[in-house]
């Protein structure tokens, strides 16, 4: 299966696309960035209209619950840690071009085997060696999960798309058989693994509800970041991202980089469910998916694959998700209006490449 | 093991496999066409997704299957529409749109369902199914094959129909041109954005069947989501049949085996539990992929966007 055809890192990393005036590069890229979100919640706006609920009020209760309580601002920041690990992990694997498409299977899966793991380690490890014992297996978990698309993207040259996705379908019912029967938890009715004691999870930072993982997360995406832009490592892989045949005529071992940028993409997907699980749940029930991985895959888009950026957006997403929740109760819908958005954000973005170019090549002409 | 050999557990394994498989030989027919045509097709989810909903929907305001099975494939036609404007007419990312499409109707049917019937999912009732005379009273398969929705004929009708048009037309030697060489298409007069166009819509089309197949036909019954990956096993059969329709009828069947295993089980009085099975098509599709996956082909600018004077 040749897949040099499309590949993620043909839509990145490139200068804004929208033509520079005297304005700084960095607010240009801002704007343009900007852009789709604003057209997004606008067209979320009509859709919402046409259900007959009340736009504005939506949005305010979404900036209300998501942003300017105190409660849920301290939510919006926890749920940042997982979300900012999968952005992590887009990231390695994006600029590397490939598609790892599969985060939320590696997601779940490393999430189930830490629950697992975590109350069992607590009897014989102190708390700090349980933990950090527990994140680095998940991030095992999560690379070998990733170890079958890898080898057949990196030897066979089998699309990575199709792969991951199906290892990411395979990930999710076979964390629910281990839940179900392996790890069950004798004692509740829900299926659902042991839970790790309050106090034995992640320490909470000062006085708030917000626990150390959101620390763990930024170390780990600016890290990522300064790999991927300032060594020569990461140069490598993005060589292999941008054109594979030349990084191999340049002598670089174009499968070995595909297996390790699949690896640690994978392991940080992992990283971020130990986090999860580690900080927030403390436990994992039967048929808990939150899929943050493909509502993640456009943030990372529309930051261009910069670090910093996906702080950004990740941030805004976060007040979205959890503003959204009460917000989608209170106007009598399910939560799933969020995905419609994402969506529109999507295209939007799409669109805003394509003007950009236009206008781009208007001026060269 | 004299369970798995019994009567009931053969034609409920075959008769599953046939429901099951229906809905990805549609969308696989589809997912192919596209794929020579030289569009990877990743929102095929939620075409199906919204085929399923739009044709659960016009068949429970009609009482029509017909009807349902039309607002279906307008349904899968929807975000076909969108996918060949924004990949085949501006040449944007198809990953992207593709991916964008699949939220958008994972979210958009499930807020529809939402407002229209609340909480409760209301049941459609069971179709006729048309026998075929003699050939419906063979013991065990008889039942399971020849006494089906018509549908179901027509689905395996259009195999060979495509097999023809790919061999012997103009059509399909213009498909295959767009997906291998678009700028000898180009070149010999022919517009490789319309003939991709086209080949898009189709894929909505059948891809939208598909779906409203398995929402009217088998299930009877809507849910969010309820696809689950069948669009995703599409792609794959589309893949792995290099070309071939009766490759992606074969492998639906298969698949479609796979997924029914659950409920043939049951009948044949084994219990196993629901996650174990259900990772059951995907290992086998990772399994296949694993064994085959080398001697896939695919168009040489699968997933390229053409742009006229560019190498």
């Amino acid at each position: 299966m040749a897949s040099d055809g499309a590949t993620p890192a043909g839509v990145g990393p490139e200068a804004s696309p929208i033509a520079r005036g005297g304005l700084p590069d960095w607010l240009v890229r801002t704007i343009t960035a900007l852009i789709p979100v604003v057209a997004a919640l606008l067209a979320g706006a009509v859709v919402l209209l046409l259900m007959g609920r009340d736009p504005v009020a939506f949005y305010v209760n979404v900036l209300n619950r998501g942003l300017f309580s105190w409660l849920g601002l301290q939510e919006t920041i926890t749920r940042c840690a997982p979300l900012l690990l999968l952005g992590a992990s887009l990231i390695v694997a994006f600029r590397a071009g490939l598609w790892n498409l599969g985060v939320d299977g590696q997601f779940l899966l490393a999430a189930v085997i830490a629950a697992a793991l975590a109350p069992v380690l607590i009897t014989v490890l102190p708390v700090w060696a349980t933990l950090s014992a527990t994140m680095v297996v998940a991030f095992a978990v999560g690379a070998v999960w990733s170890l079958i698309p890898a080898l057949l993207k990196a030897y066979h040259g089998v699309n990575e798309i199709v792969t991951t996705l199906m290892m990411s379908f395979l990930g999710i019912s076979f964390a629910n058989v281990l839940i179900k029967i392996p790890f069950n938890d004798p004692e509740t009715t829900v299926p659902q693994t042991l839970t790790l004691a309050t106090t034995n999870r992640l320490p909470r930072l000062f006085d708030t509800t917000i626990n150390f993982g959101i620390v763990i997360a930024l170390v780990a995406i600016l890290l990522v970041h300064w790999v991927m832009t300032r060594t020569a490592f990461g140069l490598r892989l993005q060589v292999v991202g941008a054109n594979p045949r030349a990084a191999m005529h340049a002598g670089l071992s174009v499968p070995m980089l595909t297996v390790l940028t699949f690896g640690l993409s994978a392991g940080l997907a992992g990283l971020a469910g130990a986090v999860e699980i580690l900080g927030v749940w403390g436990n994992v029930r039967a048929d808990w998916d939150p899929a943050y991985g493909l509502t993640i895959i456009p943030l990372v888009f529309l930051a261009r694959f910069n670090g910093p950026a996906v702080i950004g957006f990740t941030f805004f997403f976060a007040i979205l998700s959890i503003g959204g929740e009460s917000a989608s109760r209170r106007a009598d819908l399910p939560n799933y209006f969020i995905l419609v958005l994402v969506a529109l954000i999507l295209v939007f973005m799409a669109l805003t490449e394509w003007l950009g170019h236009r206008r781009g090549l208007a001026r060269k002409a | 093991m004299d369970a798995l050999l019994s009567a009931p557990f053969l034609t409920a394994l075959i008769a599953g496999a046939v429901a099951a498989g229906i809905p990805l030989l549609l969308a696989g027919l589809g997912e192919q066409v596209s794929e020579k045509a030289g569009v990877l097709n990743i929102g095929i989810e939620g075409m199906m997704l919204m085929g399923a909903y739009l044709g659960f929907v016009g068949a429970w305001w009609t009482g029509s299957l017909w009807i349902g099975f039309l607002f279906g494939a307008a349904g899968g036609l929807m975000p076909a529409a969108l996918m060949a404007l924004f990949c085949v007419r501006l040449g944007l990312n198809q990953i992207v749109i593709g991916i964008a499409l699949t939220l958008g109707a994972d979210g958009i049917t499930a807020l529809l369902h939402h407002v229209q019937f609340s909480r409760t999912y209301p049941r459609l009732p069971r179709v006729d199914t048309v026998a075929i005379p003699g050939l419906s009273d063979i013991p065990v398969v008889g039942e399971a094959l020849f006494n089906r929705h018509p549908i179901v004929y027509l689905a395996v009708i259009a195999v060979p129909v495509i097999a023809w048009v790919f061999r012997r037309s103009h059509v399909g030697l213009n498909l295959q041109a767009a997906g291998d060489k678009p700028a000898a298409l180009d070149a010999a007069g022919v517009s490789v954005v319309s003939t991709r166009l086209w080949a898009v819509l189709f894929t909505g089309v059948m891809a939208g069947m598909g779906g409203a197949y398995m929402s009217t036909v088998g299930a009877g019954i809507f849910i969010p989501f309820m696809t689950g990956g069948a669009g995703f096993i599409a792609i794959v059969l589309a893949m792995l049949a290099r070309g071939r329709p009766s490759w992606v009828l074969i492998g639906a069947l298969i698949f479609g085996g796979s997924l029914s295993l659950t409920t043939a089980l049951q009948v044949g009085g084994v219990n196993v539990p629901t996650d174990v099975v259900q990772m059951l098509p995907f290992a086998m599709v990772m399994l296949v992929l694993v064994i085959f996956g080398r001697r896939a082909a695919l168009p040489a600018a699968l997933g390229l966007p053409y742009v006229r004077g560019q190498r």
